[in-house]
């Protein structure tokens, strides 16, 4: 029963590095740059739900409404201030300033919030699943989490293969010389991937400080990584992929913590990264890479 | 009226310059060839009138618009349509989504589903493999994907980079033919050629690009003729 439960806790927080996973991914699928800002849109996106809820006693779902907003309008901004004039610019200078944008924001927060750890009050109020005459308590932030991940991920592949703007993401991400052709703003598809890139950070910043509840400003900066390897896991540049890694990730995390050891867990997952990527240096959905001539 | 007007257009690359003051117009109805050796600045041209590459003098003027600074993607929705040079099809997507794309500016989906229809006539074997990945048919067929999805924005102009590159001689004839047609039903062309001999024959008037400037140009048969064209373009 235990380990049921380790698992499920596992693909819960996968889901998690899933959700932030796809800001990564996409972001790197259309624009060709590591936003190594991203995780820190997550602890926005936290400390916006907690003011709103715990500071003014609002409601958790206007919390996360007003999280989405902030962290889609910082996340466009961002790239609207830092990223695009270094559009063409050498990748590494794109790398940097998103490394400089990241330690912006944790600094930012620190100004605001201080580094004292807030409680962080969970955005899910609902009542926790007990199964199997209560041998099995599954709680209800970890079924909330799952069940947000899949209807994320089954949005967004609609959104993508069914809307113009979806298609005009695709045509971008492959060639976007050819899609300014088409007539496709390349500079705006980029500001729409980072913007749904970003509320799903707001989202998963939710559902993150609700599973582990206490906030301070560096608490976008591990889960952002992790979030990371997991999209580079599963491939970066591809959506399923992005939730495959994440909930692997996870699931190997959870577990290495209950029966290897909890202190080794972060290099166990990292070593698997490795393996992964020795193999398949695409990681496991990966396209081919082609080299422009 | 010319449709399409190019006065004094400066392009540097760097510190290189690539052209160096052209000039040339394009007439509703014609074809009009630029020809001339690798480098001379063909791809430039057609790159620069179509937004993708900034030019430091000079004015481009479309249907009587100043189009001189204007992004790229904004050309689509004015009636021009560029295929490009290598074909550039989105390799990952399939056929019809090429097209789909092709038609990303236009609203009126009726509209958009007649033209498909229309470019599936003209081009049976992209209906036959609608559903098939871009980067999986040969490189005639992609360059006829590429000059469909162009046409899918129903350009009034398009402009062609060596639609012939790197295609087997039964192709070069096909797609020559349809380039043809394609201005017989009233669309301008104008085409970006190593292969001279073949876009002068279907050309109206000719510009012979010579590292950076128009060394010659006039009528595409008299250019057929001129004895320093003979010698360096049509290798006689």
């Amino acid at each position: 029963m235990s380990f049921l439960s380790y698992l499920i806790n596992g693909i819960s927080l996968g889901s998690i590095y899933a959700i932030i996973a796809l800001g990564y991914t996409m972001v790197y699928g259309i624009a060709r740059m590591l936003n190594f800002a991203h995780g820190d849109i997550i602890m926005v996106g936290g400390f916006a739900i907690f003011t709103v809820v715990s500071t003014m006693g609002l409601p958790p779902l206007l919390g996360i409404l007003v999280a989405v907003v902030i962290c889609t309008v910082l996340g466009v901004t961002i790239e609207r201030v830092a990223y695009r004039p270094l559009r063409g610019v050498s990748s590494l200078a794109v790398l940097i300033t998103a490394i400089g944008v990241s330690y912006l924001l944790q600094n930012v927060a620190l100004l605001i919030f201080g580094s004292n750890a807030r409680q962080f009050t969970s955005v899910v109020t609902l009542p926790n699943l007990k199964l199997a005459d209560g041998a099995l308590t599954i709680s209800s932030v970890t079924i909330v989490t799952i069940v947000s991940c899949i209807a994320i991920m089954a949005a967004l592949t609609s959104f993508i293969n069914k809307t113009k703007i979806g298609q005009a993401m695709l045509a971008v991400s492959e060639d976007n010389g050819a899609a300014t052709l088409m007539g496709i703003d390349v500079n705006r598809t980029i500001a729409i991937t980072f913007a749904i890139g970003s509320a799903l950070a707001a989202v998963a910043g939710a559902l993150l400080c609700s599973t582990y509840p206490s906030l301070t400003p560096y608490t976008g900066s591990m889960p952002g990584i992790k979030a990371f390897v997991a999209a580079v896991f599963g491939g970066i540049g591809s959506i399923p992929g992005a939730l495959i890694g994440g909930i692997l990730l996870g699931v190997i995390e959870n577990l290495s913590k209950a029966y290897i050891s909890s202190q080794l867990s972060d290099a166990i997952v990292f070593s698997v990264l490795i393996i992964v990527l020795l193999v398949r240096p695409t990681g496991i959905l990966g396209r081919k890479i082609n080299e422009k001539v | 009226m010319a449709i399409l007007e190019v006065k004094d257009l400066e392009v540097f690359y760097g510190v290189i310059q690539a052209l160096k003051g052209i000039s040339f117009e394009v007439n509703p109805g014609e074809i009009i060839a630029l020809i001339g050796a690798n480098g001379a600045g063909k791809t430039t041209t057609l790159q620069t009138v179509t937004g993708l590459i900034p030019s430091k003098a000079g004015k481009i003027v479309y249907d009587g618009k100043d189009i001189t600074r204007l992004p790229g993607h904004k050309l689509v929705s004015m009636g021009v349509a560029h295929v490009p040079e290598g074909r550039r099809v989105f390799a990952q997507l399939t056929v019809l989504q090429n097209l789909k794309l092709g038609a990303y500016t236009r609203k009126d989906k009726k509209e958009t589903e007649d033209t498909l229809k229309v470019i599936y006539q003209r081009f049976p074997r992209l209906e036959e493999r609608k559903n098939q990945m871009a980067g999986t048919l040969s490189g005639g067929e992609q360059q006829m994907l590429a000059m469909g999805r162009a046409l899918m924005s129903h350009p009034k102009l398009i402009v062609m980079d060596e639609p012939s590159m790197g295609l087997s001689p039964i192709y070069v004839n096909e797609i020559f033919d349809i380039i043809q047609k394609i201005n017989e039903d009233g669309t301008t062309v104008l085409l970006v050629e190593q292969n001279a001999k073949k876009a002068l024959s279907i050309a109206n008037r000719a510009y012979v690009l010579e590292t950076g400037s128009i060394v010659l140009s006039g009528d595409a048969a008299e250019l057929m003729n001129d004895d320093s064209v003979k010698k360096a373009y049509l290798s006689e």
